[in-house]
């Protein structure tokens, strides 16, 4: 009895802990928690788009967006998501020099997203469009600093996943731990896939 | 137990090889590109349609490729469109009660 218990622990060590339906629960978990990151989106998109028109005496939106800019942004969180699902692949062939160098590249291309919004944010305030300027701004703020704040706290968790994975401090299932970073990585993306076409493409 | 393994290393080995999702990444760029050019070329009464067109496919793509959602198991799948359904759902149930369809 005490062996099947020690081998049952030993396996959950190995590869996690799955549930009945022979799947894994901690990626269970995650897309669970993405299902519900959507209806938080989607709350945040449907109250500007309500309000982008709502401008007062602030600036239009057509005035103080830069469209080249953001489109390059858009373009480096888009790399981004190749740069993870690399390193995803990478972790699960157990190469973890190459899985840490595309961890590194996506940490490095989230960082410039985070970098260019800031920079974009800091533009449109010296252009006069502050949080509680006009309803158009404090939705614009709201849903691009919620997507800003989700990628900078992705950043964060790349940056912890490299320590622990140079200090071999994953006990159980690397390339898992990996993956589940990716989902959250790779939902931020498609996350911005709709905001750059709603928010920025799409004229109010 | 070997089911378990069985099934996490049948979704290992129906994903896709780099090459693949290089190809992937490119398409991607090239939609975005195009999206992009929506700004300076005008597309007329195909603007609006085009855009969301290309919107979803590229949504589509990242997370049936890239998030292996075309590979793994149909209960994922059932959990984020299940959460996406419910999102798109207020989305046109605030819309509508704000008069926002009503031009």
């Amino acid at each position: 009895m005490a062996d099947i218990a020690t081998h049952d622990t030993d396996h959950a060590t190995d590869h996690g802990h799955h549930s009945s339906t022979g799947l894994s629960n901690n990626k269970l978990a995650m897309w669970l928690f993405l299902g519900s990151e959507c209806l938080l989106f989607g709350g945040l998109i449907s109250t500007y788009m309500l309000y982008r028109g709502r401008v007062q005496n602030g600036p239009h939106p057509a005035q103080i967006y830069d469209i080249p800019f953001t489109s390059v942004s858009s373009f480096v969180l888009l790399m981004s998501s190749l740069t993870m699902v690399l390193a995803v692949s990478s972790a699960h062939r157990k190469d973890d020099s190459k899985t840490n160098l595309w961890l590194t590249i996506t940490a490095l291309l989230g960082a410039t997203f985070v970098g260019g919004q800031v920079y974009e944010f800091t533009t449109f305030y010296r252009e006069g469009l502050g949080f509680t300027t006009s309803l158009f701004g404090s939705s614009f703020y709201s849903l691009t600093g919620f997507h800003g704040v989700h990628v900078s706290i992705g950043v964060i968790m790349l940056l912890s996943l490299m320590g622990i994975i140079k200090k071999n401090k994953i006990t159980g299932d690397k390339a898992e731990v990996v993956e589940l970073i990716g989902l959250y990585w790779h939902f931020v993306d498609v996350v911005w896939i709709v905001i750059f076409t709603l928010v920025y493409l799409i004229p109010s | 137990m070997t089911t378990v393994t069985e099934t996490h290393e049948d979704a290992q080995e129906h994903g896709m090889s780099d090459a693949g999702y290089i190809k992937i990444a490119i398409i991607l760029a090239l939609i975005t590109a195009l999206e992009v050019s929506t700004y300076y070329v005008d597309f007329g009464p195909l603007f609006m349609p085009s855009l969301l067109i290309m919107m979803v496919v590229k949504f589509v793509m990242v997370v049936s490729y890239f998030m292996h959602l075309k590979f793994d198991s149909k209960i994922f799948s059932f959990l984020f469109y299940t959460g996406l359904g419910l999102a798109l759902f207020v989305y046109f149930a605030a819309l509508a009660t704000f008069k926002f369809f009503i031009a």
